[in-house]
């Protein structure tokens, strides 16, 4: 029965891989938070977690998705911690149930990007004006039609600028249903305009033609707020940890790492805890 | 070509400069495929010799069923697990979600129908083969099953290389299970992803160019080891 020992062997042999993987990465004390792909795509986790690791002995695992999946995947208490920016989203969050306090902690701002030679003529600094170019001219505009932050505040400016979407929407506006990072890459291809966060724009190395068109409008504010998922619903949620990242941001060791973040000397976030 | 120049001295730089990083990235890639590739072939193999050389009803069913499998799109294996593996899930008791092991599972999940059907296809061409042969020897079936499969090792071989590259290659249910989560569960390819998200093109291809001669790599490592057992076995 050589063979079928030898069979038996490359089994156990696999077994004992797949728990070698495994325990590699067990007994480390560690938080997860979903937040979204601005926060992760401008580099600043890469900056800030690690000086919070260093005060608390906790390490913070980030899923960066969109806002609205950031806090589908908390709600099944995938997450101890969402840090997101969709003001109306996390109070709908916070008001069921799923998580308990929202707290503010920064802020940046939303710009529109779009083709150097600006065909649509939609430079200023009123971005309901510009939208209402845009859509006259049927210029391409890239959506990122996947329920995140960015794609609420989109919608919410289309509506500003007094235009159902819905009516004259066609082949110029596309939803890619993609990141940040994915939607700005599309962008550029197309020489088309989008709404992006500061900070992933900062960040972006592929801008092809693209520059920013629009921007300082006060309705362009982008606040990011943080929530821990309520434990009483989730008894796996790490209360005491997250409560502790949470208590960090939002203090000054936190709040003065935020700001101090730069790319190319430009602030990216501007803390807003305190207000 | 300019890019693509640039992107190959870049790569170069990476390997060269032995980045812990990238070498954190690199082996945990290489970790969780060939752990996937192992355990679906521990598991594929016998079921798909088992479904060669077995006569039971159902069994062309079963057949199709894992032909079609093959061609699972990775988001609706991964999709899947997350609900499993999702706290909120059946599984979500055992903690899984966003870890290496995660990873293992959904690349599993996908290969071992292309195992199973490849392993069978073998399998059964060889049965044609040695039937009579092993039926005259008196062999039972599950004694058989492990024979021919001792016996086509070689030809098996390329069936494991098939799950690898699968294995390796996978983005979309990784993404959903392991969550690239930097220095957990960040693989190759889910950090090419990031990279061209984040419009660092040139990054992102030299990662490629790194993952393109990791897959080269193992599978002259298979060459050279099938070589070996040839002149050893053969």
């Amino acid at each position: 029965m050589q063979v079928l020992d030898r069979l038996r062997r490359a089994i156990l042999l696999a077994a004992l891989s797949l728990f070698a993987v495994a325990g590699a990465a067990a007994g480390e004390r560690f938080i997860t938070v979903a937040s979204t792909t601005s926060t992760e795509q401008s580099g600043l986790f890469d900056y800030l977690l690690p000086k919070f690791t260093q005060a608390s002995g906790i390490k913070v695992r980030v899923v960066a998705l969109g806002t609205g999946q950031a806090l589908d995947l908390a709600r099944r208490g995938d997450a101890d911690v969402v840090f997101v920016h969709d003001q109306a989203a996390e109070e709908k969050f916070v008001a069921a149930g799923d998580g308990l306090r929202r707290q503010p902690v920064m802020y940046n701002d939303f710009i529109l990007v779009g083709p150097k030679d600006d065909p649509a003529q939609a430079a200023g600094q009123d971005i309901a004006e510009g939208l209402r170019r845009i859509a006259a001219a049927r210029a391409p505009f890239v959506s990122r039609g996947d329920k995140s932050g960015t794609h609420a505040a989109e919608l919410r400016y289309w509506q500003a600028a007094g235009i159902d979407l819905d009516a004259i929407k066609g082949p110029w506006y596309r939803d890619t249903g993609s990141g940040m990072g994915a939607a700005l890459n599309t962008a550029a291809a197309l020489d088309a305009y989008l709404l992006a966060d500061r900070g992933t724009w900062l960040n972006f190395r592929n801008r092809g033609k693209l520059s920013i068109l629009i921007a300082g409008d006060r309705r362009l504010f982008n606040q990011y707020g943080v929530i821990l998922v309520n434990p009483a619903r989730h008894p796996e949620v790490k209360a005491a940890d997250g409560q502790r990242f949470i208590d960090w941001l939002v203090a000054a060791a936190g709040q003065q790492a935020i700001a101090a973040y730069r790319i190319g000397g430009e602030s990216v976030f501007f803390p807003n805890a305190a207000e | 070509m300019q890019e693509f120049a640039a992107s190959l001295a870049l790569a170069a730089h990476l390997v060269s400069a032995g980045d812990a990083r990238l070498a954190g990235i690199v082996s945990l890639s290489l970790g969780v495929s060939l752990g996937a590739t192992l355990l679906a072939c521990a598991l594929g193999m016998p079921l798909g010799a088992w479904l060669a050389i077995g006569r039971f009803p159902g069994r062309h069913t079963l057949i199709v069923a894992f032909n079609a499998l093959m061609g699972l799109p990775s988001v609706v294996a991964g999709l899947f697990l997350y609900l499993l593996l999702s706290r909120a899930g059946p599984l979500g008791g055992l903690g899984l979600l966003f870890t290496p092991t995660a990873i293992v599972i959904a690349q599993t999940f996908l290969i071992a129908p292309l195992i199973v059907a490849l392993t069978r296809q073998l399998i059964e061409d060889a049965w044609q083969e040695y039937r009579e042969q092993l039926r005259s020897l008196g062999a039972r079936r599950t004694r058989a099953v492990a024979t021919l499969l001792w016996d086509g090792r070689f030809s098996l071989s390329i069936v494991g290389l098939a799950g690898f590259g699968r294995a390796i290659a996978e983005v979309g249910a990784v993404m959903i299970v392991g969550g690239n989560i930097d220095g957990v569960t960040r693989v190759m390819t889910t950090t090419i992803a990031l990279e061209t998200s984040k419009g660092d093109l040139p990054l992102a291809l030299a990662l490629s160019l790194i993952l393109i001669a990791l897959v080269m790599g193992v599978n002259l490592f298979a060459a050279l080891l099938r070589a070996w057992a040839a002149r050893r076995w053969g």
